[in-house]
């Protein structure tokens, strides 16, 4: 589904991606871990299309097509979803209309009907049980005045709305309670099927004891230093990142 | 800013065409003998004349105001053209004599003048420069009493109305630009809504600038008896040229004992090129007096024209009187924009409400400017005002200059600003779920202004909502 090929990146000519390369096949979730400033976010917004980087070299192909090609919203109708670390607010904007303009231009790109609001209200009802949100939560403007918790509930419930093919989660868990962690982990897993692909991005082996990965890959300096299965995982939490990183330093 | 955004192109000014149309133009300049030429021309009764004199020789002992701010170089009144009519406009039997050039200019506009197919619900008044070429759905209204015209024609039929409000709410001793154009006003719009009497239909007047080098002012008067109420649209555009054109508009409001009048409206004006070439000066005076119980509510959007000074206001004489401005004013490029009101409480239990959304894009200026002056007797006034403005880059600004004088402790008064910044970030986060730049910025300025626009009549909702996503485009780098 996804191929990443030696691709180098950089933002204010200082680079930040130094050749990732990393496969993410359909059904499969694959957690990227890291210390701060490895690059991790770098990498879920350069799959977003953030204007902000800009790759140097390498490719990223996306179900046979050219990501680096796409505009950020033509990602997001071709199916690629990022949850974002820190979610942006739009004051006056409900979430309800924010939501339904959202997923009426990927209806669109499908060339599907665009659904009218009572539709819409339909869909939203059976979504925001899945991430315990009150239907009144539709009516505020988009994380305006939305606590840490209600905003990445918020991205997640977008996530669900939107049932992307590629769905990338950067740092979901940061600033989460264990009871956000749980509902947000929760709606991840029963959003799982097997034509997705999950890409967690964290800090922090605790979100994997939630969302299972069936790969987890190390990102320091800007290169992919170790990948294996979840025990991996488990390993980096007792050991921390440091007897990975001395090899390598530079 | 990043390029992905610096890459939208700047939407073409829609309106900024010129109709090939055989035009009445008098010589440029401005003397007594203008005043007299125009008055003749109008075919205007001695008082009228008289009127416009005395306000002419005001003119002359005044001197252009320059605490605004705004910059631009000194007007040359003299080399103005204070008339400019199309030649084919006689006075009109019915609209079937409009000028079929005129027509097509309209339908341009997407205004109808023709009467199948007119807007349902609404009355259209055309004034093409100086001159109103249509009025449409005058049946209608005449079977309710609501007179609804030009200002000509009313000056006409109806001179004991127009000599009885004319220059009562905005005196020809005013300002500067009120002077200027008691003088020389060419045309403009009439309403009168009788007694009792609630208008059926929204009203609406078109203002089109179409001759080079001249300066439109219309004067706009509208009466609304005790009880009655009114809505009212005023649109406006110009053809692009390179050298800037005068508009000094007056409108007045005389709203009587337990009335309402809405006056909604959407500017458009040419707002120069990207450099700051060309474009409208649009100064005007707008005011509105409202007696016991009666309601004034002045929205604007305001897009267009190269420099804004304008403070639609409301006197708020009689007792729980009610004003209310809403605003909406962008600045792109170089456009310059020093706009607000003026609430003055003089009756007791008087309220107003402000609510003003200022966006900045590009290098444009655009300054809040807003007085609520409460009266000694005004016992029990309250005010509310919101001020928010919205930034798009980094070479623009916003301004805010606040004025509250109050002079009877029993009045509330609340002022609320705020300043926010539309970021990258806003634009990508709505491009991560789909949506492209346009729509990104359209919908984060549409929740900016979603206060202004739900006081817009619904036909024109989308309308300004449209409109403004034209004039921001381009605008974020």
């Amino acid at each position: 589904m996804l191929k990443i090929t030696d691709l180098h990146a950089s933002a204010s000519d200082k680079e930040i991606l130094k050749g990732i390369s990393l496969t993410v096949n359909a059904g499969e979730v694959h957690a990227i871990m890291g210390p701060n400033g490895s690059g991790k976010s770098t990498l879920a917004q350069i799959i977003a299309g953030h204007p902000g980087y800009e790759v140097t070299s390498g490719t990223i192909e996306y179900d046979g097509k050219d990501l680096l090609d796409m505009e950020a919203e033509e990602r997001a109708q071709a199916g690629v979803f990022l949850a974002f670390q820190y979610p942006v607010e739009i004051p006056g904007v409900t979430n309800a209309y924010f939501l339904r303009a959202a997923f009426n231009e990927l209806r669109k790109a499908r060339g599907e009907e665009e659904v009218d609001p009572m539709e819409f209200l339909d869909i939203m009802e059976e979504k925001l049980k899945l991430v315990e949100m009150d239907a009144t939560m539709m009516q505020r403007s988009v994380n305006a005045g939305f606590s840490g918790g209600e905003k990445k509930r918020n991205e997640i419930l977008q996530m669900a709305v939107l049932a992307p093919k590629l769905a990338v989660l950067d740092e979901t868990d940061s600033g989460l309670d264990i009871d956000a962690l749980r509902i947000v982990a929760g709606g991840v897993n029963a959003l799982k099927r097997p034509d997705n692909a999950t890409i967690v991005v964290t800090h922090y082996q605790r979100l994997l004891n939630y969302i299972v990965p069936d790969f987890v890959h190390v990102l320091a300096g800007g290169r992919i230093i170790r990948s294996g299965g979840k025990e991996l995982a488990h390993e980096l939490e007792a050991k921390g990142y440091d007897w990975l990183l001395e090899p390598v330093s530079v | 800013m990043s390029s992905s955004i610096e890459s939208l192109v700047n939407k073409e000014y829609a309106y900024g065409f010129v109709t090939d149309i055989e035009s009445d133009t008098i010589p440029r300049g401005l003397t007594e003998e203008t005043v007299r030429l125009i008055s003749a021309k109008k075919n205007e009764p001695e008082w009228l004349l008289a009127w416009r004199l005395k306000a002419f020789r005001r003119w002359q002992t005044m001197t252009e105001p320059h605490w605004p701010n705004v910059t631009y170089t000194s007007i040359d009144y003299q080399a103005q053209t204070y008339y400019s009519a199309p030649k084919s406009v006689k006075p009109l039997q019915s609209l079937d004599d409009v000028d079929p050039e005129l027509l097509k200019t309209y339908a341009k506009l997407g205004i109808s003048l023709t009467e199948q197919k007119r807007l349902t619900g609404v009355a259209v008044d055309a004034i093409f420069d100086s001159v109103s070429v249509g009025t449409t759905m005058k049946t209608e209204l005449a079977a309710v009493g609501v007179i609804f015209c030009s200002f000509g024609e009313a000056v006409q039929s109806h001179p004991e109305l127009i000599q009885k409000y004319l220059g009562s709410i905005v005196p020809y001793s005013d300002n500067f630009f009120a002077a200027l154009n008691s003088a020389v006003f060419s045309d403009g719009s009439f309403v009168y809504i009788p007694k009792g009497v609630k208008c059926p239909l929204e009203l609406s007047t078109y203002f089109r600038i179409n001759a080079a080098d001249t300066g439109q002012f219309e004067r706009t008067l509208i009466v609304a008896d005790e009880g009655a109420s009114v809505s009212y649209l005023e649109g406006c555009t110009a053809p692009k040229r390179a050298t800037n054109q005068l508009h000094a508009a007056v409108v007045e409001i005389v709203a009587l004992d337990n009335s309402s009048v809405k006056y909604s409206t959407v500017q458009n004006w040419y707002a120069g090129d990207k450099d700051g070439v060309g474009g409208i000066f649009n100064f005007v005076t707008k005011r509105g007096k409202a007696q016991t119980n009666a309601k004034i509510s002045w929205t604007q959007v305001e897009t267009g024209s190269a420099i804004t000074w304008k403070y639609p206001s409301v006197i708020l004489q009689g007792d729980n009187a009610v004003g209310e401005f809403y605003s909406v004013a962008v600045v792109n490029n170089k456009q310059q924009a020093d706009t607000g009101t003026k609430m003055i409480h003089i009756g007791r239990n008087t309220r107003s409400t402000i609510i003003s959304k200022g966006i900045s894009a590009g290098q444009g200026q655009n300054s809040y400017r807003g007085q609520v002056k409460i009266l000694p007797k005004a016992e029990g006034a309250r005010n509310y005002t919101q001020c928010d403005s919205m930034l798009i880059g980094n070479a623009c600004g916003a301004h805010t200059f606040p004025y509250i004088e109050v002079a009877n402790n029993t009045a509330t008064i609340e002022h609320e600003a705020s300043t926010s910044k539309i970021g990258e970030d806003q634009i990508f986060y709505c491009k991560s779920r789909g949506l492209n730049a346009e729509h990104a910025i359209s919908l984060i300025v549409a929740g900016f202004c979603k206060e202004v626009f739900k006081e817009l009549p619904m036909e024109f909702a989308l309308e300004a909502q449209q409109l403004l996503g034209i004039s921001l485009e381009g605008s974020v780098g």
